[in-house]
């Protein structure tokens, strides 16, 4: 793999790795809708960018962008460029089905396989893709990073449909830290929670954030401002405003972003 | 005030014309059932699940090679159908969407409705002819092209109701879309494709005329697929055509033998069923 060079040498002051993901004026097509419009921003290695806009705005669509979760749709046209590692993940030489294996995602609600131990559901990545072996460790890791290893230590064989939904999210954020990803998608992790679970999810991705990159969507505009490093408000389609995250709730550039974040719509 | 008694009155006419059609197909139900076990539990004993059928004339014998062989038959049959009609049906729920899928649906759909004795034919062509001899592989050809488009369409409807949520999660955990569809759609959905698999074979178990001229009968006990072999159903319908009595007191307990089978198999998928609905 080659590693991109920065065109401009960062001054020293600035002493920043490159940056973990850029997006290039990306579009987002749906047959004739266009779901997001000509999107560019830019996130540093472990830190955690969150995603704001009212409903239909196209935040989901952007993350899904971005571990080429539209590749299955019917219809849906992705163009522009999203690199992660300085690498093009639209690249003709890379297969989705590995650029998934290292950007891992979780969807608004639960959804642990119901057929399987709660073991299994942590090593489904692994086991669904033929790699057989006693991955005991690895359960314990990845149950231990998502906060849950307490709570199922001694359950491990039990169904994953008898978790709580806050414990069921838990779990899934297990199971995609278990194929090691260098990313996490994560689409309104919180919002089929109670508020405990939610604080749980929350602590959780502060804790994560020593280790990895993570993208959130999220409606709920405290949780964005608790959680994240930089914020990226959408609104029908367009990326109209990122920045810090206190910048984007305290002092931001834009009116709409103002009326939104102060609460004037959406 | 008169109206609302009218409205009542009417209620109350319904019910009991819908308890009254009940009470009447019934009838036909409890009345095949009654007679069964009235004709046929007095011939039940261990030799008719074991013996050959006795010689005409003489006393005793069983049916216990045409136990065997409809079990042989109905066994080869879902070897053949289950995976084709299942594999048929993940196709139309998960890749079914255009021109091949279409042609596909309708062709079970035509397949569902032709006349079994149609199918024996079928298979009598394809598998008698050039064999050159009757089989328990032609009879099992047969009943298979009879289980085929049931289980196409119920394991289509079963993989439409794994929902979509759970492909999305195998998927985003770098799993290629055939493994998700083998591994995570198809195992979510075994409950119920357990129970459609049992139905339909208990249906091909009843079956008489596919076997008529496709494994045909056999006088003894037989387990090569390329043989001749006895079924219970054409044995019924070989000794209930008989001038012998004797011969026809074996086709009624040979018919509830047949029942009981039938029954249990329906019995264990419902039981399949609601473990299933207990366990989610």
């Amino acid at each position: 793999m080659i590693a991109a060079q920065p065109l401009v040498q960062p001054p020293l002051s600035n002493a920043r790795a490159a940056p973990k993901l850029q997006v290039e004026r990306l579009d987002v097509h749906f047959r004739a809708r266009h779901a997001v419009k000509d999107v560019s921003l830019t996130l540093a290695d472990r830190s955690v960018l969150a995603v704001i806009g009212p409903s239909g705005c196209g935040k989901s669509t952007f993350l899904r962008a971005i571990n080429r979760m539209h590749d299955l749709v019917p219809g849906a046209l992705v163009k522009g460029k999203i690199r992660i590692d300085g690498r093009d993940v639209y690249a003709r030489d890379v297969d989705p089905v590995l650029l998934r294996r290292s950007v891992g995602m979780v969807f608004q609600r639960p959804n642990p396989f119901p057929a399987m131990t709660i073991f299994d559901n942590v090593v489904a990545g692994l086991k669904l893709n033929g790699l057989r072996g006693n991955h005991a460790e690895l359960v314990e890791k990845s149950l231990r990073q998502a906060a849950l290893w307490d709570e199922v230590k001694d359950r491990l064989k039990s169904s994953a449909l008898s978790l709580s939904g806050g414990q069921q999210q838990r779990l899934c954020i297990a199971r995609a830290l278990a194929v090691q990803p260098q990313m996490l998608l994560m689409d309104e992790p919180a919002s089929a929670l109670d508020p405990i679970a939610t604080a749980r999810i929350e602590e959780l991705i502060h804790e994560l954030k020593e280790r990895y990159t993570i993208v959130i969507v999220t409606h709920n505009m405290q949780q964005a401002a608790r959680v994240s490093d930089r914020t990226a408000f959408f609104y029908m389609g367009e990326l109209v405003e990122c920045g810090p995250t206190e910048q984007i709730f305290t002092n931001p550039k834009e009116r709409r972003t103002e009326d939104y974040v102060t609460g004037k719509f959406g | 005030m008169s109206s609302l008694r009218v409205r009542k009155l009417k209620n109350r006419l319904m019910i009991g014309l819908c308890a009254a059609s009940v009470a009447l197909a019934l009838v036909p139900l409890v009345s095949v059932f009654w007679l069964v076990i009235k004709e046929g539990a007095a011939g039940l004993s261990w030799t008719f699940f074991t013996a050959l059928p006795a010689p005409v004339g003489e006393l005793g014998g069983g049916v216990g090679n045409a136990i065997l062989g409809s079990l042989f038959i109905v066994g080869l049959a879902s070897a053949l159908g289950i995976p084709l009609g299942v594999g048929a049906g993940l196709y139309l729920a998960e890749r079914g969407g255009g021109w091949l899928g279409n042609a596909v649906r309708f062709t079970a759909e035509v397949l569902a409705g032709v006349p079994s004795i149609v199918l024996g034919m079928v298979a009598y062509a394809l598998v008698v002819v050039p064999m050159g001899r009757f089989s328990a592989l032609a009879g099992a050809v047969a009943l298979a092209f009879l289980m085929i488009p049931g289980l196409a369409r119920a394991t289509e409807d079963l993989i439409r109701l794994v929902p979509h949520s759970l492909r999305e999660a195998s998927l985003a955990l770098g799993v290629p879309q055939w493994r998700t569809s083998l591994r995570v759609v198809l195992r979510t959905a075994a409950g119920g494709l357990l129970t459609s698999c049992l139905l339909a074979i208990s249906r091909a178990a009843g079956e008489t005329a596919p076997l008529l001229f496709t494994s045909l009968n056999n006088q003894y006990w037989n387990a090569r697929p390329d043989e001749p072999t006895a079924s219970l159903t054409v044995q019924i319908f070989n000794d209930a055509v008989s001038p012998y009595d004797a011969l026809h007191r074996q086709a009624w307990t040979a018919a509830l033998v047949l029942l009981l089978l039938v029954a249990l198999l329906n019995l264990t998928s419902r039981l399949l069923a609601r473990g299933r609905l207990r366990g989610s």
